[in-house]
């Protein structure tokens, strides 16, 4: 881990979120540290996006959020108004979104866009803001910072314009930057310059860099730390090394199965796969989420899961134990 | 998704590429022909649209008999010169396309917007103005409240203006929800934008394009409002000289001087013509040009 501060940038605990009749997220505890690049992996409709909406306020209507605490450098985020929250978004911060394709307005220019932010919470003027603009342009690698200012997003590729939502992020300088799937959209020569693009600057700049993906191999390449989510759960959390020397819950492994490594798996083998889709959660749903799924379930999952240490900061949710080996499980 | 869907347009438009120019270009060069003269009257009028002349009353246009060459279009039954009469009547007519729409616009585009951004009740509350508004007959209510408050250009203006707000309503509404989910919506909430900022300048710019064609749309029923209302002596009060008016004085003349009712009516008719090309011209253009 490196140069994790004693006290982490965000740091949430028991954050639920539900709406009417699902529980999307089911006490979630996370934290990112300065310069800590923390991946929180999983299968669509696990909650991870929520999780990252909500330590946002951004949540959809209807969505209610609940925590022990959600702290962002030492303050209270459950705590602030509509106003403070909407002067801490974009300024300490900020968040990238996985479609590069949509998330510029078609209505206004490159440089419009990015100097709006700057203006709003520096009280900037508009000149000061483009040269800013200009600056981190150039800083997020595209060429002829000036031209691009004066283009509207349809003149951008998807590669160029998720370089142009990385560099609005850092207009104000965050401590905090929210990745949602920002590669997700774009193909994998421009997803690995994308990931090459963000670890530089957050090594620069010291940010704390909550990703969320669900490609192991981002997970692989970027993280400190991860946490696996499942069915609105951390299943299995701990640093990087850890994590992907020892996986322990059932779901990681069966995850990590699933990836081909070169050298590893042997032509014509059969990747592992894990049968069934994530369930929906209903209020007051028991125990372990993946029961239905897993090889190893016995009629014990269906109580409340002990969360286990793995050794370290290693932990995970699961009836079994940490040495716990495959076949003699099964 | 998208692309996939603007294929077929632009084929289909290729095909007839000269005769959708020519429209285009046809409206413009009305409404600009128009405004041109609405703005100019004064210097363009060979008499005054006011001045009485009894003794010359109901003199034929030039391409007739009897005709008076200093009377281009000749005179009505009071012996004003109807082309001077014709060409204060397009301000009037404009004057009032204009304003209208500028009210109604105002009303409709904001109840519109925030219905639809906001969803839910609120967009329920916003559903059911609409239908009450859609309820209304509008001739109907245009005249009771031009009966009750009398009849003056203010007056007219302003009940086209509080009526015809629906299609600004119901076409930014339903732009609005399409508008609202696209993740440039989500990147502003999440740079700290306000709430009327994300209103007027994400969402609004982005579905302008749908509302300047409810714009001219509407401008044109306005317009045609306006003369029916006139017609029916409860719009314009009379020296004024609307088309509508016109018509509605000319009415009784028309078994034996045809033109002093055609001439108003062909005027009216351009007018409309050119305004509902100039907006589907428009609605083309701005299709093809917004996305990618």
């Amino acid at each position: 881990m490196t140069a994790s501060t004693p006290e982490p940038v965000l740091s949430v605990a028991g954050l639920r979120v539900s709406f009417r009749q699902t529980e999307a997220v089911r006490g979630v505890s996370l934290a990112v540290g300065r310069g800590e690049t923390h991946c929180v992996v999983g299968e669509s409709g696990c909650g991870k996006s929520i999780s990252a909406l909500s330590v946002m306020n951004l949540l959809p209507r209807g969505a209610i959020r609940t925590a022990d605490h959600i702290r962002f450098q030492g303050q209270d985020l459950l705590k602030l108004s509509e106003t403070q929250f909407a002067r801490l978004r974009g300024d300490k911060i900020a968040m990238i979104f996985q479609e590069p394709m949509t998330s510029l307005n078609p209505a206004y220019t490159i440089g419009s866009q990015m100097s709006e932010v700057f203006e709003r919470h520096r009280r900037a003027t508009r000149r000061q803001a483009m040269d800013r603009a200009a600056e981190l342009l150039a800083r997020v690698g595209i060429t002829a910072p000036g031209m691009r200012l004066g283009q509207y997003p349809h003149q951008l590729s998807g590669g160029l314009r998720q370089r142009v939502m990385i560099a609005m992020a850092l207009m104000c300088d965050p401590e905090l930057l929210i990745a949602d799937e920002p590669t997700t959209a774009l193909d994998v020569t421009v997803q690995a310059q994308i990931l090459r693009l963000l670890q530089k600057l957050q090594q620069e700049l010291g940010l704390a860099l909550l990703l969320i993906t669900h490609d192991f191999g981002v997970v692989a390449r970027m993280a400190q730390r991860v946490s696996v989510m499942y069915a609105g759960e951390v299943i299995e959390s701990g640093t990087a090394a850890d994590l992907f020397a020892a996986p322990t819950h059932p779901y990681t492994r069966g995850l990590l199965e699933c990836i081909p490594v070169p050298g590893q798996v042997a032509p014509g083998e059969r990747l592992g796969s894990i049968p069934g889709a994530v369930p929906r959660i209903a209020p007051g749903f028991v125990g372990c989420g993946f029961r239905e799924r897993c090889a190893l379930a016995t009629p014990e999952c269906a109580r409340a899961v002990p969360k286990r240490a793995a050794g370290g900061d290693h932990s995970y949710l699961c009836r079994l134990q940490p040495d716990w080996k495959r076949d003699a499980a099964a | 998704m998208k692309a996939t869907a603007t294929v077929p347009a632009l084929s289909f438009r290729s095909r007839l590429p000269s005769f959708r120019h020519f429209a285009t270009f046809l409206g413009v060069v009305i409404v600009g022909a128009a405004i041109l003269i609405a703005i100019f009257a004064p210097y363009l009028t060979p008499h005054d649209p006011f001045a009485q002349n009894l003794n010359l009353r109901m003199i034929p246009p030039v391409w007739m008999d009897e005709s008076m060459p200093e009377h281009l279009l000749g005179t009505d039954q009071l012996g004003r010169d109807y082309l001077s009469r014709l060409i204060y009547g397009a301000r009037i007519s404009l004057l009032i396309g204009v304003l209208t729409v500028v009210t109604s616009g105002l009303i409709g585009i904001t109840l519109g917007i925030i219905g639809g951004f906001y969803g839910g009740r609120t967009d329920q509350f916003v559903m059911f103005l609409i239908t009450c508004r859609l309820s209304i007959p509008l001739i109907l209510v245009a005249l009771t409240v031009v009966a009750l408050v009398g009849s003056s250009l203010a007056v007219v203006i302003l009940t086209l203006g509080l009526l015809l707000w629906d299609r600004f309503a119901v076409v930014a509404r339903t732009t609005t929800m399409q508008v609202r989910n696209l993740d440039y919506i989500a990147a502003a909430q999440a740079a700290g934008a306000s709430r009327i900022h994300i209103l007027l300048r994400e969402v609004l710019p982005n579905i302008a394009n749908h509302l300047v064609v409810v714009a001219t749309l509407e401008m044109a029923l306005a317009i045609l409002l306006e003369a029916a209302l006139s017609f029916l002596g409860l719009g314009v009060p009379p020296p004024l000289p609307s088309w509508g008016l016109m018509i509605a004085e000319a009415k009784e003349y028309m078994f034996f001087s045809p033109w002093v009712i055609m001439t108003p009516g062909i005027a009216l008719f351009v007018l409309v013509l050119g305004i509902n090309l100039l907006g589907d011209g428009l609605r083309d253009l701005l299709k093809a040009g917004s996305r990618q």
